[in-house]
């Protein structure tokens, strides 16, 4: 165990370094000029020079990189060229909503996700089956942004029960929550349904049945426990996904998390915050992965940590 | 009003200081203004900065004149120059001296009164290049800017503190637009003991003299402006509180509107929804239509072939149905045919352009020796509307043999292409045109027609450099004596017209500006449509359901 978490901590911290090597090269070969950005139209060629030359964006790539990366080991991501402020500050004041709505959406996610698999399985073959797994492959493939303002649309503006985006109250957390479980619930929904279909087959099941045990209990009470404990164990990659998604979501619903910021960053060629929050995501799916696998022999006795 | 007088004699200029307005009363305040209230104002993108050093983008220019005053302002909804925290100045004779004396009992939002040295500190913070100001080079003809910019001194030695209510600027050069560089923001006067505290967060915590001062400053979330009771210019602002959200897409922001839980969509009318909010009389009447110092224009690389001649600019120029155009972005924008637009003094109202006349451009295009056309490319940014307007471009330029393929790329890219010599032949300007910094003509002229924008990493992408015309334009900068602020214009008016005959544009159209409001929302139209405070002008709008 404790080998293999040791390897796995240097695995996670490489591939840290590659993103952020790869991220820092892509946005120094970006053809925009991030220094004539922040000097703006009116600036005089010496002023953007004088600018260049603070900044270091005069020197070599590699001496770029190594400075980035060394006050990167100290905590510190830089300050933005268009917001003038620190990058981690302007981060840590968005992480809140952006883990608020990853809460929400997990909860979302799993709530609708499993009682669609649930169902889905004790019922399987038939209609209700099929529409079910129809659904959850909609809800895969929907764009988020689709799904969001349609949302916005029918039950903030048509409806009013909820505020038309923003932040603030359990009521504001709904709509962008949903938007994002609605894609990941229609994974859990083909995962629950196929794992408790395995469990619902194993001889244990069996022999609760033969013993004239009540449907209910054998379902609840024996094969979901073992059903729904593989699927939990997948959340910590779901981080991934959220990840991808918090950028659209939270600009749809105005929800000011760290995907708006990146959203911003990017349209006005940022270079600091983009760098920053591509960091902190990545070190949140890294984070969610080995999580996911440290749970993993826990859950299921049959995996092993080698 | 003492009368400005001009003195033909140099010698007598040498004693002479007279003196050019006076002890003016304050402006007028609206007599149906009511007073309280709060309004909210919601943006889409983050509040860059509040510095009004560093702030230079449309969203943060307003909100910093409603936190920071300058020596000189203009009159609300207009674009008259006003004294503001100067209370009178004196221009010399010989247009290089400006004396201001302050207004009294100015004071910061912490407390302390402004003074001269204020200004004097103002000043120095913006051209040091340790600020990274973009608005430096705007005081490039103050005495000693040379040495502060290159790092060789600390402090322009053209700013004297006289007396702490008096400070005198002496430049290198008559320049006539001085009055309105004293006026942008980034001559707005900060307090140094606040700056220092807050270094490079400054722009965070700002302190100024203006009509509001910062409450609140949730990042990502929200701003609130709250009303200054010590404000200087009493009955100034009407409104108690203006709270500006942030991260509100624009339809969003509409529909808010709609409901009634907003009262200014900052981002504007969705072009989406421009139609539909138009062809409703009950929305309609809520949107205050104005001009804009904005003009939209192609321009065509003067050192590059087959651009190089003037006949295939004018031919460029009469093939483009710039009619066409304005109806494909829904008439939001007028027509242009000259660089000014409409409400810039200087503008020409005599001068008629270039016709829309495909066969009078084909002829222009044989003479050049292209009587089969060419192939060119065209330049655009990537986002609505300017890719459907390069097509109609690139359309009206078929029609009379010019093949033009669009390169549409994000904005930064077209940016560096057009300030690359051999970059781009041709270039559609939408969304990154020029919007002027203040209402002069010379606005419109250096950075993107005169030689000193012809540089590689300059704003002038036809690489247009006429020195002639440059001569012109420095003549007429050196009228300085604002009673013949007419023949000024003319003299601009001139150069103008001037550069047509040369064509290295296509102007097309001057956009214009439409704010919604919420309909309690109160005080004169040209408020909403302000030609320097964009979208509004927060210090004299009112809301009626107060009381």
């Amino acid at each position: 165990m404790i080998p293999y978490l040791g390897r796995r901590v240097i695995q996670s911290l490489l591939i840290l370094l590659g993103v952020s090597l790869i991220t820092f090269a892509l946005l120094y070969l970006l053809p925009a000029d991030p220094v004539r950005q922040i000097a703006g139209r009116s600036a005089t060629p010496q002023t953007v020079e004088n600018i260049r030359r603070q900044l270091g964006l005069d020197q070599p790539f590699v001496v770029q990189y190594w400075h980035y990366l060394m006050s990167l080991l100290s905590g510190d991501l830089g300050r933005s060229y268009i917001q003038r402020s620190e990058v981690t500050e302007l981060i840590v004041s968005r992480l809140p909503a952006s883990l608020l709505l990853m809460v929400g959406a997990i909860l979302c996610e799993l709530l609708i996700g499993l009682t669609m698999g649930l169902i889905a399985a004790v019922k399987r073959g038939t209609t209700t089956d099929q529409t079910l797994m129809v659904a959850s492959f909609v809800g895969v493939s929907a764009p988020q942004f689709v799904v969001g303002l349609l949302l916005l649309y029918v039950f903030a503006v048509r409806l009013g029960w909820f505020p038309i985006g923003g932040y603030g109250s359990w009521r504001h957390l709904v709509l962008p929550s949903l938007t994002m479980g609605i894609l990941g619930a229609g994974w859990y929904a083909r995962m629950m349904r196929s794992s408790m279909i395995d469990v619902l087959r194993q001889d244990y099941v069996r022999t609760a049945r033969a013993k004239g045990l009540a449907r209910g209990a054998i379902l609840f009470r024996h094969a979901l426990p073992n059903a729904i404990l593989p699927v939990i164990a997948m959340v910590g990659i779901d981080i991934g996904i959220f990840m991808g998604g918090i950028v659209v979501v939270e600009s749809v619903f105005g929800w000011p998390g760290i995907g708006q910021l990146a959203w911003q960053a990017i349209q006005r060629v940022d270079i600091p915050i983009i760098m920053g929050v591509t960091l902190v995501s990545a070190f949140a799916i890294v984070l969610g992965n080995l999580l996911a696998d440290i749970v993993a022999p826990f859950i299921d006795p049959r995996i092993k940590l080698r | 009003m003492k009368k400005f007088l001009t003195s033909t004699v140099a010698a007598s200029a040498l004693a002479l200081m007279l003196g050019m307005a006076s002890a003016r009363a304050e402006d007028a305040v609206d007599p149906n203004a009511k007073q309280g209230g709060a309004i909210t104002v919601t943006y889409k993108d983050d509040v860059a900065t509040l510095d009004p050093a560093i702030g230079y983008d449309w969203q943060n220019w307003s909100m910093i004149k409603s936190l920071f005053d300058g020596l000189m302002d203009y009159e609300p909804g207009t674009t008259n120059l006003k004294p503001d925290l100067a209370e009178s100045y004196e221009i010399a004779p010989d247009g290089k001296t400006f004396t201001f004396k302050l207004r009294h009992g100015v004071k910061f939002h912490n407390g302390r009164e402004m003074t001269a040295d204020d200004v004097k500190y103002t000043i120095d913070r913006v051209t040091n290049p340790k600020t990274q100001s973009p608005g430096a080079g705007f005081f490039g003809s103050i005495k000693g800017y040379d040495d502060v910019a290159a790092g060789k001194a600390e402090g322009l030695s053209g700013i004297t503190v006289v007396d702490p209510y008096t400070v005198k600027f002496e430049l290198t050069r008559p320049d006539a637009t001085f009055l309105h560089v004293m006026a942008i923001n980034f001559a707005h006067v900060v307090p140094k003991e606040e700056v220092e505290k807050y270094g490079a967060d400054f722009g965070k915590h700002p302190v100024g003299t203006g009509a509001f001062k910062l409450a609140e400053w949730t990042l990502g979330q929200r701003i609130v402006f709250e009303r200054d009771p010590d404000y200087w210019h009493k009955g100034l602002p009407h409104l108690d509180k203006v709270t500006f959200e942030i991260g509100q897409e624009p339809i969003v922001a509409l529909l808010r509107l709609q409901k009634g839980e907003i009262d200014i969509p900052g981002d504007g009318i969705p072009p989406a929804k421009f139609q539909e909010v138009m062809a409703d009389p009950e929305q309609k009447a809520r949107v205050v239509v104005g001009g804009q110092l904005h003009t939209g224009y192609v321009t065509m690389n003067t050192t590059m072939a087959p651009f190089d001649n003037v006949k295939v600019r004018q031919a460029v120029n009469m093939a483009i149905n710039k009619d066409r155009i304005v109806q494909l972005i829904n008439n939001r924008a007028v027509p242009a045919n000259q660089p000014l637009p409409p409400s810039m003094p200087g503008y020409d109202k005599e001068f008629k352009g270039y016709p829309h006349d495909v066969a009078k451009a084909k002829a222009l295009l044989a003479e050049a020796g292209h009587p089969d056309g060419f192939e060119t490319q065209l330049f655009a940014m990537n986002t609505d509307p300017n890719p459907r307007i390069a097509q109609a471009i690139q359309q009206d330029l078929a029609a009379v043999g010019i093949k033009a393929s669009i390169q549409s790329l994000a904005q930064a890219n077209v940016i560096a292409a057009g300030g690359d010599k051999a970059g781009a032949p041709m270039i559609w300007s939408g969304g990154m045109a020029w919007i002027a910094d203040f209402p002069d003509p010379s606005n419109f002229y250096g950075p993107i027609l005169g030689c000193a924008g012809a540089v590689p990493g300059g704003w002038n992408w036809s690489w247009y450099c006429n020195k002639d015309l440059d001569a012109k334009a420095a003549e007429a900068d050196s009228v300085v004596d604002p009673a013949k602020s007419g023949e000024r214009d003319k003299m601009w008016s001139a150069i103008y017209d001037k550069i047509m005959a040369d064509a290295p544009w296509a102007p097309v159209f001057n956009e214009q500006r439409f704010t919604m409001k919420s309909a309690r929302m109160g005080g004169a139209d040209n408020l909403y449509v302000d030609p320097v405070h964009i979208p509004i002008n927060y210090d004299n709008v009112y809301v009626t359901d107060v009381q």
